[in-house]
């Protein structure tokens, strides 16, 4: 096993990473504004990659060029379901939250099978593809732009959180909801922001994705599951938490199937959610 | 009721005695079909499904022209002519679904024989519920070994399987060692983690050495992971000659990705049919598909050399828009066999059909299979199937082993992804 295939793999595990990162920071987003689990996370980004292809594939646009659109469609879906749909069950008992919210990601499945067949497409050449060399390492130029992509994008989210009016109204919504409220802060309004952005978060995620993964109805299922557990690892709420532990699950995914065996990869991931649910069960940089 | 009862018996005795059915007229005879039709593998399913219908059309309302048997139409002619009804499952890729369909299929819908379902780990199940109803089974096109060697009465599989298929692929390379005059030093087996890639596993570990190779590394991976570095990476650490690998659709494609990405090129790529012969690999994958070997049992390419593969390929393709390939041509060819054995057995006691399944003895000339017949053996096992060999060139499968059914030469080695033709 020499250095170099050590450092391409790292580096492979860094840029996954930062896509699992940014699928897991629209997730927290949603539960820590406002306690709900989105079981439908990972069809928000099936929606991202299929709005991604159908513009590239109907108007020959780039999926970095129909970036913005993109996002900007999710943010209004995810808007839109609030207020649609999420809104009715806020103070429904947990069960009937988890219910919808996985009878949506049935749904979306669904009719993105219906109206899109279950066929798998690819975007074949999107203005991204080749390879860099960076020291040795051959890194896919698409991986290496939907990982810068997903660094600028979570950044732009955590500067969001921490330095705009908005933002902090959005945080101290999810504080203490009702004293929010008292200080004049409209809280549905922040429900509806939180699940606009926390579906543009995946919309980004799907259209940066799109340029290299295949696309499929059931695409979201493979990524929600590591989303979840990155969730969990970061700290339930926390888009910095999700981040540094999105990266580490690529890593530790990565890594440990190259040195220990690929049939670990998962195990391997899972026990290390297991170990800091044990050891630090607010997750990494969860508050307690 | 005492009625019903001796009117039944009286049946059984003459369809067993005499192999004439007292059974009431039969306008339609239900057949339940248990296929992934939404989840992952929902795009087979629907390509299937397609083969299935087209079967059940050909029997029921006739071809005109095509020299195949119930071509005539009118139903099955034993039966009194009466109509395929297919009822469909879907067991979405899911072994309890798949049983619980089965068992809902047998229960509520009363049907009188199975076919299914694609995946191996799903026909087992969906199988054993068959067999504790003693239903007959009949399954087209999984091909785990395993699945035949339970010792089941009601079981029938008509598509070779992995033994002869992966025992095909060695046969292969000792051949093109000979005719090439080259030497594969190494191989690795590269295959899903389920049921059959884990069958297939076993069954290149023990071959390998039986044929005088190295084994250089052997690894499974989950089929549905985001990723496939530290797979792709350990291959290449090994760097064998030959990749022989099992792979469902989306796996297959991350797979050939991942090797592009880190720049893998073995010199062979020697794939076990599923993903890699499903219509959309080569659409989705583009050029990046080009030069895979996978097995298969059949190849578009077969039409040249038969017309009947031909025109029956022209009814699939002005229904599905696509041509047939070795998953859905087999899924019909199972049906057609089934209809085969209904006709025979004049009745839809499961005990005749069993027996008639038992009994099948179709020559190659009534199969748009490239196989030497169909007759079962005590394992319910087809044994005259055989496997052939195809390489994606200019985006199309071509028959490349047995060499005297080669449509051409096997490209070899693979050129380095660098090395390659870009596109314009």
């Amino acid at each position: 096993m020499t250095s170099a295939i050590l450092l391409q793999t790292l580096a492979s595990g860094v840029l996954i990473g930062l896509i699992y990162a940014l699928v897991a920071v629209g997730l927290t987003l949603i539960f820590g504004v406002m306690d709900i689990v989105n079981f439908a996370h990972g069809e928000f980004l099936m929606l991202g990659m299929y709005g991604a292809f159908w513009m590239y594939a109907l108007f020959a646009l780039d999926p970095l060029w129909t970036l913005p659109i993109t996002t900007l469609g999710l943010f209004v879906f995810g808007a839109a379901l609030y207020r649609g749909v999420i809104q009715r069950i806020i103070g429904a008992p947990m069960l009937s939250q988890v219910f919808t919210t996985f009878g949506l990601m049935i749904l979306l499945r669904g009719v993105a099978q219906f109206l899109w067949k279950p066929d798998f497409r690819m975007i074949d050449h999107s203005s991204v593809s080749g390879h860099v060399l960076l020291g040795g390492v051959q890194l896919g130029l698409p991986q290496v732009v939907a990982g810068a992509g997903a660094v600028l994008t979570t950044a732009a989210v955590w500067l969001f959180l921490t330095r705009t009016q908005a933002g902090a109204a959005l945080e101290a919504t999810a504080a203490d909801r009702e004293a929010a409220q008292l200080m004049g802060i409209d809280s549905q309004r922040m429900f509806t922001l939180a699940w606009g952005l926390g579906a543009a978060c995946a919309g980004v995620a799907g259209a940066l994705l799109a340029t290299f993964f295949p696309i499929f109805p059931e695409v979201g299922a493979n990524f929600v599951l590591i989303a979840f557990v990155v969730v969990n690892l970061g700290g339930f709420g926390s888009v910095a938490g999700a981040f540094w532990a999105g990266i580490l699950v690529g890593v530790v995914e990565v890594m440990g199937g190259l040195l220990l065996g690929p049939q670990f990869k998962t195990a391997l991931v899972l026990a290390l959610f297991l170990a800091v649910l044990v050891w630090r069960p607010q997750g990494l940089l969860g508050k307690a | 009721m005492r009625r019903t009862l001796l009117r039944g018996a009286a049946a059984l005795m003459l369809s067993a005695g005499l192999g004439a059915a007292a059974q009431a007229q039969t306008a339609e005879v239900k057949i339940g079909v248990i296929y992934p039709l939404t989840g992952a593998a929902a795009s087979t399913g629907a390509e299937l499904r397609q083969a299935l219908e087209l079967a059940a059309d050909i029997v029921n309302n006739g071809a005109k022209g095509l020299d195949m048997p119930f071509a005539a139409g009118g139903g099955i002619p034993g039966l009194k002519g009466a109509k395929i009804k297919l009822v469909f499952a879907d067991h979405q890729g899911n072994p309890q679904v798949g049983a619980t369909e089965a068992e809902r299929l047998i229960t509520q819908d009363k049907v009188v024989a199975l076919v299914g379902a694609y995946n191996s780990n799903v026909t087992a199940t969906a199988s054993q519920v068959a067999e504790r109803y003693q239903i007959p089974f009949l399954n087209p096109e999984s091909s785990s070994a395993s699945l035949t060697a339970r010792g089941f009465k009601w079981f029938f599989r008509t598509t070779p399987h992995d033994d002869l298929f992966v025992h095909n692929a060695f046969e292969f390379m000792k051949e093109l060692q000979a005719k090439k005059g080259i030497k594969i030093a190494a191989l690795a087996s590269f295959n899903e983690n389920t049921l059959w890639g884990n069958e297939t596993t076993k069954l290149q570990a023990k071959l390998a050495p039986e044929f005088g190779y190295t084994l250089a590394k052997q690894l499974t991976y989950p089929a549905k992971s985001t990723q496939l570095t530290s797979e792709v990476q350990t291959l290449k650490a090994a760097a064998p000659t030959v990749v022989l690998q099992s792979s469902y659709l989306g796996d297959a494609i991350l797979a050939m990705k991942s090797y592009k990405e880190l720049g893998f090129s073995p010199d062979m790529i020697l794939a076990n049919n599923a993903g890699f012969t499903d219509s959309e690999f080569i659409r989705t994958l583009g050029r990046d598909a080009e030069y895979v070997i996978t097995r298969e049992v059949w190849a578009l390419d077969l039409a040249t050399r038969n017309a009947l593969i031909r025109d029956v390929n022209t009814l699939f393709r002005s229904r599905a828009k696509v041509d047939f390939t070795g998953n859905s041509s087999r899924t019909f060819t199972g049906l057609m066999v089934l209809a085969d054995a209904l006709d025979r057995a004049k009745s839809t006691e499961p005990e005749a059909i069993r027996r008639a399944l038992v009994a099948t003895n179709i020559g190659a000339e009534k199969l748009i299979m490239p196989w030497k017949g169909v007759q079962f053996d005590a394992s319910g096992q087809n044994t005259l199937g055989r496997g052939i060999l195809v390489q994606i060139v200019d985006g199309k499968y071509h028959t490349v082993w047995p060499f005297n059914m080669a449509a051409q030469d096997v490209v070899w080695p693979m050129p380095a992804w660098d090395k390659r033709k870009q596109l314009p």
